[in-house]
């Protein structure tokens, strides 16, 4: 055995565990399936109910389930953009990362949409968008993308997972059971890595990460025309589909630092997702969080100065403590600052510093969703002279609030399932190139 | 259903027949009606003549149509262009037109498809009172948004829900500026024994849109919408742009010289939705808007300061 083979085969090892849960996994197992059955409890409510459960009312129509779905379809970049440019530029450090980040992107566009169903008055109906589905309205745009980005995220996770199916299946030094061993055989789809294979593959894979780029922004863009088509302050604004999609990728790419964080420890790939991992992709988030903060900066002072009144008044609920003030700030500056420290001063850059800042990132990118959907709901143009409290502002209930904390664990479990089919770390690719000395690493 | 479907194409027929009549010599949409065979009830309504004049008609002669086709109530009245005229200068916030409206399509509680704003352009002027039914748009944005077009436009201007079809994404209410839908969050309390159709959009539908109709089950039979005839100071009329001619119940007017004259104006005309319905500025006015206040409860007077007090903590 040489080098290669040994550290091939020390994954192999690592994945091999997929049989036996940690006490650990039980337990958070059981937790999350407590949490996703009380939200269950909370879905039968609403749908025995109606809609009156929830917060929404005839102003503020649409509630957190509007902001998940942004959030969690905002979170599916980590795969799309990372992993597909990375892939596209042939960058050799990616390897051990772009797995996670393809899960992300897959588990999140199967959650997000979710939201959009539970936002919906009639779910039961949702058939009608195919029997008289209107291409002239955005939502009929958003169904459509969304189904392809979901059918090509989960092709362009497939592909990369065969060549991984194909070893685990002809290890014969793993001691696996022979139902894991069939399935193995059946997912590598009769790949031997011969030449033409190999060739059709890696083609394959370039062709995916190329179709899976535009797909990604295409999907963000015409989340935010939902927003941008209509004539109301706040949403109709032309850099709405491009501030959509680099708040999107901002937050995607947080959560794949979160989550290499997450596995690095769980699973101790110290030696694969290395500091240099943080610090590249901190780089990245670097960049985003200034892209971010200056479309932010951009979209706000420009509305601001114009000073019509019907945007004059979002922009004063979001500049005043007494409405959104605090949130606003929290989410404009916080929001975009800690991560920028975090990962742009080299003394404050470590693992640990880049993950916080990517903490902070997420959560302040899941309030800019909500003070972007919330307050100009709340802002008609003709004054909401509503008597019933409820009616004028929005506060989420208890329902919103478990079905949102139900989606969170959904998107935990379904990575747990995950992990327990897919090597996090793509094995095949990993032992075959030696790791190459990038010319930035010296400098970090 | 079908078997009635003539009797209502005949009837058009002959509003169309009476119309050319009427040009030629004094006819009248009576002389039309009474035409159609149905026994007479003893109960009269209002109806409106060609040539703009109200008459009375009995209920059984007026009433000829069966439940029209959904293929007939997505089409409209053709030839027609139905329109309002809102006299914001006769408006003391009485909101009878709220509660007949909410009465005859059987509401929820609190669910309001006319709303009436208390109305501040700015301070130096003194504020006024704003009843604002659905604008029925000629360029609707809500019609544009819905993606499985549960909500129409039809050729006579109007703009309907199908409360079957309607899927409850509510995108029609987030694009529609001027906040004239509503939502049924839960179940209706209130459950009329009728056939549902867009026209009559009753009974109420749980997870759907509803919205001010015009009243479309009401004008094929030529009677006015009930928000028309239940305000006691005639505020709004209504009537057919085409024909022009618009009524109040009291009084039958030209359209066009009405508009002219009184210098109305549609709401918001910058926002390009093209509205049917037209306001009458609120000069020389029947009463001070204080008046308006008079019979409200404690609420929703509250409900009419805080927007005032909210915009000027803003200075706008």
């Amino acid at each position: 055995m040489n080098q290669q083979e040994i550290a091939q085969q020390k994954l192999v090892e690592i994945f091999a565990h997929f049989g036996k849960p940690s006490k650990f996994s039980k337990g958070l197992f059981v937790f999350l399936i407590l949490i996703i059955l009380f939200a269950f409890y909370a879905f039968i409510l609403q749908i025995t109910r109606g809609q009156i459960v929830t917060g929404m009312r005839d102003y503020v129509i649409w509630g957190i389930y509007e902001v998940n779905f942004i959030f969690f379809i905002g979170i599916s970049y980590a795969g799309a953009m990372i992993s597909g440019i990375l892939h596209l530029l042939h960058v050799e450090w990616r390897k051990p990362i772009i797995r996670i980040a393809e899960m992300i992107t897959v588990i999140s566009v199967l959650i997000g949409p979710i939201y959009v169903l539970l936002s919906m008055g009639r779910m039961d109906r949702f058939l009608h968008i195919l029997e008289y589905g209107r291409i002239q309205s955005p939502i009929v745009w958003d169904v459509i993308a969304i189904i392809t980005y979901l059918a090509c995220s989960i092709l362009f996770l497939y592909l990369a997972l065969i060549r991984d199916y194909a070893l685990l299946r002809d290890n014969q030094e793993l001691k696996i059971p022979s139902f894991r061993k069939k399935i193995y055989r059946k997912l590598a789809v009769n790949y031997h890595e011969t030449p033409l294979q190999k060739k059709l593959l890696n083609r394959g894979l370039s062709v995916m990460s190329a179709i899976i780029i535009p797909l990604a922004v295409i999907v963000h863009s015409v989340l935010a025309w939902i927003f941008g088509m209509t004539i109301r302050p706040g949403w109709h604004s032309t850099i709405f589909a491009p501030y959509f999609v680099i708040a999107a990728v901002f937050s995607g790419t947080a959560v794949l630092i979160i989550a290499m964080w997450v596995f690095r420890k769980y699973y101790h790939l110290e030696e694969y997702i290395t500091e240099k991992h943080f610090k590249y992709i901190g780089l990245i988030l670097l960049v985003l969080a200034g892209l971010y903060g200056y479309f932010t900066f951009s979209e706000y002072l420009t509305v601001w100065y114009g000073s019509e009144t019907w945007e004059l008044e979002v922009i004063y609920k979001l500049f005043d403590f007494s409405d959104y003030g605090a949130w606003f700030y929290l989410a404009a500056f916080v929001g975009v600052l800690v991560p920028m420290l975090f990962t742009g001063i080299p003394f404050l850059r470590n693992i640990n510093t880049i993950t916080i800042g990517s903490v902070v990132a997420v959560i302040c990118m899941w309030i800019k969703r909500y003070l972007i959907i919330v307050p100009t709901l709340e802002t008609p143009l003709l004054p909401n002279q509503d008597y019933r409290p409820e009616y004028v502002h929005y506060h989420a209930t208890w329902v919103e609030w478990s079905l949102t904390a139900g989606g969170v664990a959904l998107f935990l479990l379904f990575f747990m399932l995950f992990i327990r089919f897919m090597p996090i770390i793509p094995v095949a690719d990993i032992s075959e190139v030696p790791e190459k000395k990038d010319f930035i690493s010296e400098k970090l | 259903m079908k078997n009635n479907l003539p009797s209502r194409r005949k009837f058009l027929k002959l509003g169309i027949a009476a119309g050319a009549t009427a040009l030629i010599g004094g006819g009248s949409v009576l002389s039309a009606i009474s035409k159609v065979n149905k026994p007479a009830s003893g109960d009269k309504v209002k109806m409106l003549s060609i040539d703009g004049k109200l008459m009375e008609v009995d209920r059984g002669h007026a009433l000829c149509c069966g439940v029209p086709t959904s293929q007939e109530v997505r089409k409209g009245i053709p030839g027609r262009h139905f329109v309002m005229v809102i006299d914001l200068s006769k408006c003391r916030n009485a909101r009878k037109c709220v509660s007949a409206c909410s009465k005859m399509h059987f509401l929820e509680p609190g669910q309001e498809w006319i709303k009436v704003f208390l109305m501040q352009d700015s301070e130096d002027t003194t504020p006024y009172w704003f009843p604002k039914p659905c604008f029925h748009c000629d360029a609707p944005a809500c019609v544009n948004v819905c993606p499985v077009g549960a909500t129409f436009k039809r050729e006579d201007g109007v703009v309907l829900i199908d409360n079957e079809r309607c899927i409850g994404c509510k995108f029609c209410m987030a694009a529609c500026p001027y906040s004239s839908r509503v939502f049924n969050w839960k179940k209706p309390e209130l459950k009329p024994e009728s056939n549902y159709s867009p026209e009559s959009s009753v009974p109420q539908k749980i997870g759907t849109v509803g919205k001010c109709d015009f009243c479309p089950d009401l004008f094929a039979s030529g009677t006015l919408p009930d928000c028309v005839t239940a305000c006691p100071n005639g505020v709004y009329y209504f009537g057919d742009k085409n024909e022009d001619v618009v009524t109040n119940g009291v009084e039958s007017l030209r359209f066009s010289e009405l508009v002219k004259n009184k210098a109305a104006y549609r709401y918001m005309e910058e926002l390009g939705t093209r509205p049917s319905v037209y306001y009458l500025p609120p000069v020389d006015r029947s009463f001070p808007y204080e008046r308006g206040f008079e019979e409200l409860p404690e609420e929703m007077k509250k409900a009419y300061k805080v927007k005032r007090a909210h915009l000027k903590k803003f200075k706008i």
